[in-house]
């Protein structure tokens, strides 16, 4: 890690041997905000279609998930969430009489975040969906598509213009907020850091280290976000070079 | 659940004297008609618009269904391929009867595969083209026959660069997005994307309404073309000199309800003080 940070024009950067562990952290927050990433969406699709759903209590349930979880702090959530997992678990386990089973923190994380993080991505594809002109989705009612190859040839492609922007916005806050995380027992990259510059005495220094990783990521994604925005405006006149 | 077929109406004899070969065959109504849409109503809360409204098809025939705006025309037209769900009615393509459900939750037809099964054999050209801007106008042209009627890829493309041809458009519009041609383009790619189908009846919701009014004359020439060639189509429209040329019916709509009907003269002996006050304020 040292030879690749001096090839790289960053000798003054020290490791005091902590690399291998901050590499850990590094892969544990990307897998984390991945997986998160995977699942919001998801739910972000499904929300998003309850919401514009002609049967009312679909949408008082997915209005309810939006305003519920919008409105509060995430961090009372992760802690809300991770531990009545844990105490939902714990009574289900005791009524069906059978021995005690704990959540693994990675996958409590995944689910918490990804069910935050799925109400902001409701929102962003809410708007999208209702962006789309409705009469391209008339013409393929017209021509025989059923719902789902309305949706992946018709739907899909087209509200996914509307829909980078917000989600480009909420992958960024999403990567971010891995670092909560850390207080549920999950060895990121924020606490890798921690451990590292509580060992070595220089807590700043390895702070300063994670602060330019995150950037590193979140520079990339946008790189990456704009080759996907580039895509999914063919066709758009306005945009045309 | 309450499954209701209603009684078809039997024929005006106005339309079927226009056709007596066929008469004279005796065939049953049902199949002498390739399309019968019978009693449609339509309500909108309070607001009826469709006060069953009736109409009969002949394979070949080119109806126009004519009116002011508001006069339930348009809805009659997306009631045929269920885009709007009737609330009562009927209607038959070749003798097969879609009968509307009524259920508690609101009316809905009965069966999702009998109603795909009849809309791929009827194509919609819209006002507003409604192509799918995402995708090139070949892939707007092979998209449905692929997806929906399993046609190869080879053999939809071919099908569709000799549609397009056949609506005038060169070659290299294949390759192009629908945003960066013409009006008249756009509708004439929109009519390919309906041949392509290959479908019993063509469907035209004022088809040259949205266009400017240099760009309507080839749009109505590959209308006419189609017509010459004995398709059936039902065409909602205002322009009424065309409508006069092309039908072999014309059906006048007034608030909901069908108000004079016959051949395309009509147009020119209107019955009714409605059509012939409709046919001034259009010549004015």
């Amino acid at each position: 890690m040292n030879d690749l940070l001096h090839s790289l024009g960053l000798p003054g950067v020290e490791l005091h041997g902590f690399g291998p562990l901050l590499l850990q952290g590094i892969w544990m927050t990307l897998k984390l905000a991945l997986l998160s990433l995977l699942l919001s969406v998801a739910l972000g699709l499904l929300g998003a279609s309850a919401k514009l759903s002609p049967r009312r209590p679909l949408r008082l349930l997915a209005m309810g998930y939006t305003t519920l979880i919008r409105g509060v702090p995430d961090l009372v959530l992760i802690l809300l969430i991770f531990y009545s997992l844990q105490t939902w678990l714990n009574e289900l386990t005791d009524a069906l009489g059978w021995d005690y089973l704990e959540i693994d923190p990675f996958s409590a994380g995944v689910a918490t975040l990804g069910f935050i993080y799925g109400a902001y991505f409701t929102e962003t594809f809410r708007g999208a969906i209702l962006s789309v002109p409705r009469g391209q989705l008339e013409a393929a009612t017209a021509y025989g598509l059923g719902a789902l190859k309305r949706f992946r040839l018709v739907l899909f492609p087209q509200m996914m213009r509307f829909a980078l922007p917000g989600l480009g916005n909420n992958w960024l806050v999403l990567l971010k907020a891995t670092a909560l995380v850390s207080i549920i027992g999950l060895a990121d990259l924020v606490k890798a850091v921690q451990n590292a510059g509580k060992s070595s005495g220089e807590p700043f220094h390895f702070l300063i280290i994670a602060g330019l990783v995150y950037l590193l990521i979140t520079s990339l994604s946008n790189l990456l976000l704009r080759q996907l925005e580039r895509r999914y405006n063919t066709g758009i006149k306005e945009l045309a070079p | 659940m309450n499954q209701t077929a209603y009684a078809l109406p039997a024929a005006p004899a106005g339309i079927l004297s226009t056709r007596p070969a066929a008469q004279a065959r005796g065939v049953a109504a049902s199949e002498l008609f390739k399309l019968r849409v019978a009693d449609l109503h339509k309500r909108y809360g309070d607001n009826e618009v469709l006060k069953g409204v009736s109409l009969d098809a002949r394979s070949g025939d080119v109806i126009s269904l004519i009116g002011t705006s508001g006069s339930g025309k348009s809805t009659m037209l997306r009631c045929i391929n269920f885009l709007e769900q009737p609330d009562q009615g009927s209607i038959t393509l070749d003798g097969q009867t879609i009968r509307i459900q009524h259920s508690r939750a609101g009316v809905r037809s009965a069966d999702k595969a009998q109603l795909q099964g009849l809309r791929t054999r009827l194509a919609m050209v819209f006002q507003n083209f409604n192509l799918w801007s995402h995708l090139s106008v070949l892939d707007n042209i092979t998209l449905a026959p692929r997806q929906v009627l399993g046609v190869s890829a080879r053999e939809a493309e071919e099908r569709a660069h000799a549609y397009l041809d056949k609506v005038g458009l060169p070659e290299r519009v294949a390759t192009q997005y629908p945003a960066f041609l013409s009006g008249g383009q756009q509708q004439r790619v929109a009519i390919a994307r309906a041949l392509a189908m290959e479908p019993e009846i063509i469907l035209f919701d004022e088809p040259t309404s949205a266009l400017d009014p240099e760009l309507v004359g080839e749009v109505l020439k590959v209308i006419q073309t189609l017509a010459e060639e004995g398709r059936t189509m039902i065409m909602v429209t205002h322009e009424m000199g065309f409508a006069r040329q092309v039908s072999s019916q014309v059906l006048f709509l007034h608030q909901g309800r069908v108000e004079e009907q016959g051949g395309a003269e009509i147009l020119d002996q209107p019955r009714s003080e409605r059509l012939q006050q409709f046919l001034s304020n259009r010549l004015k």
